[in-house]
């Protein structure tokens, strides 16, 4: 039992990583990446939502009539997204700007659609809630890689403060401009599946 | 597992009541935080064009506000450049008032997309302690490639030279036109001058570098790679200090200096 909730937390990492596997949430994951610190607000938010819609969802799955159930799920999903928006607008007001829509379109990430109809419904809820959290972690390496990446790149930053001296303003680093824009992003995340799976041999789709 | 047309149509009723309790109450018992955030936001944008705050400085609420007391916000009329003392200007609401027929008009034709005018604003004045104006701190906005840009523009006494430009909300694409938020490039605006000696608006962003505001007074640096946004700069600086925009409160401000 120990073994399994280890496993259905830590899977959602390397061995089943929901952006480079099942490559789900890649809107956010292009969209928020540019710095660091909006990536890790983003992760945040993901994670609570996902965390109690998987928990939610899990509590109530065999009372959801299944002819509602997803329009169910998104409704619990997008109370759990606004009260995100709303605590980040309270508390976190100037990277919420920065965030702007993309804490809203939340709701339409897939991971979390897809973790509550796939597991949830199925399993118990302390299971779920573990489902929850490793799916959240596991997305949330990717876009903090990608972040720290995309920042010090593109911009010679990490969390704002300069580590790459830009050439712009006297030092030697000419940022890169591509890091900036979502085409970066895509090299990344593109670069992330292929080491990924150059390291799990298994992880790699059959040709037909 | 099948269930009753009855439960099915009960249990939705039940879902949504209960989500609609949590997410009400999480908007209402955090609104006032909220606005109490876009009214600090606002505040830092406008010390920030006035540069009396540094883009890299992490201000407390309380600091933020010692420094805006310098600051007096004041709504004028935009058609006369009168000042209306009798609207509060901490409670007027320009965006509802943009928007109603009884206290906007349509704008004329203009390049920058603005659709309708106020017929009142709010203005900012920068007073030393001997109360002589220093500096006047105007909202702007107008269109970009993507997006409408908002902004303030900080003038001097002379109301002539720019003391600085700052953006606070567009979706220009980062790193293109998005760099009117770069701070090397906001460096570049204090010192130029907005009119010439006939009063005509003759600032404009060129494209590629213009000189010190002593050899190129009248042109600032365009954007690498963003001659929309560049242009759309210069179309909203010719507007807003053009005669739809603050020229007569600029022209009553003239008025009242002697001249030099």
């Amino acid at each position: 039992m120990n073994n399994l909730a280890r496993k259905t937390v830590l899977d959602p990492l390397f061995e089943n990583n929901p952006i480079t596997l099942q490559v789900l949430g890649i809107c956010s994951a292009l969209a928020v990446t540019t710095k660091m610190e909006t990536s890790m607000v983003m992760c945040g938010a993901v994670i609570f939502v996902l965390t109690f819609s998987n928990l939610t969802i899990s509590l109530l799955r065999n009372n959801i009539p299944s002819s509602i159930r997803i329009i169910i799920q998104l409704t619990i999903i997008s109370s759990l997204v606004i009260i995100a928006d709303q605590f980040l607008k309270a508390y976190l007001y100037d990277i919420s700007k920065q965030l702007s829509v993309f804490v809203g379109l939340i709701i339409t990430n897939c991971i979390i659609m897809g973790r509550a109809e796939a597991f949830a419904m199925q399993n118990e809820p302390t299971m779920s809630l573990m489902d929850g959290l490793g799916n959240g972690f596991g997305y949330s390496l990717v876009l903090i890689a990608t972040g720290f990446l995309r920042e010090l790149l593109g911009a010679g930053k990490l969390f704002g403060y300069k580590v790459l001296p830009l050439a712009t303003e006297g030092g030697w680093y000419t940022p890169n401009g591509m890091m900036v824009t979502s085409a970066g992003a895509f090299f990344i995340i593109g670069g992330f599946i292929w080491a990924l799976r150059t390291w799990k041999k298994d992880q790699v789709e059959e040709e037909g | 597992m099948q269930h009753s047309s009855l439960y099915t149509i009960v249990f939705a009723g039940i879902v949504c009541v209960v989500c609609a309790i949590l997410v009400s109450s999480s908007v209402v018992s955090l609104s006032t935080l909220q606005q109490t955030n876009a009214a600090l936001d606002k505040r830092k944008n406008v010390l920030l064009a006035a540069g009396l705050v540094q883009p890299s400085e992490k201000l407390t609420p309380a600091e933020l506000n010692d420094r805006f007391r310098v600051i007096e916000p004041v709504v004028i009329e935009m058609a006369t450049g009168m000042i209306v003392p009798e609207i509060d200007p901490s409670s007027f609401n320009q965006r509802k008032s943009v928007n109603d027929p009884k206290t906007s008009q349509v704008a004329p034709p203009n390049s920058s997309r603005i659709s309708r005018l106020p017929n009142h604003t709010v203005v900012y004045q920068v007073f030393n302690d001997s109360r002589e104006l220093q500096m006047i701190i105007l909202p702007i906005e107008g269109y970009g490639l993507w997006s409408t840009l908002y902004g303030f523009l900080a003038l001097g006494a002379d109301t002539k030279t720019i003391r600085g430009l700052t953006y606070y909300q567009h979706g220009e694409t980062p790193g293109l036109g998005g760099e009117v938020d770069n701070p090397s490039w906001k460096a570049r605006w204090p010192g130029r001058v907005a009119f010439d000696d006939n009063g005509q608006v003759v600032i404009e962003v060129i494209k590629g570098r213009a000189g010190s505001p002593q050899e190129s007074p009248y042109q600032v640096d365009g954007l690498a790679g963003a001659t929309i946004t560049s242009r759309g700069v210069t179309n909203m600086l010719q507007f807003w200090l053009g005669k739809n925009g603050y020229r007569p409160y600029l022209e009553k401000l003239r008025e009242k200096q002697p001249p030099s």
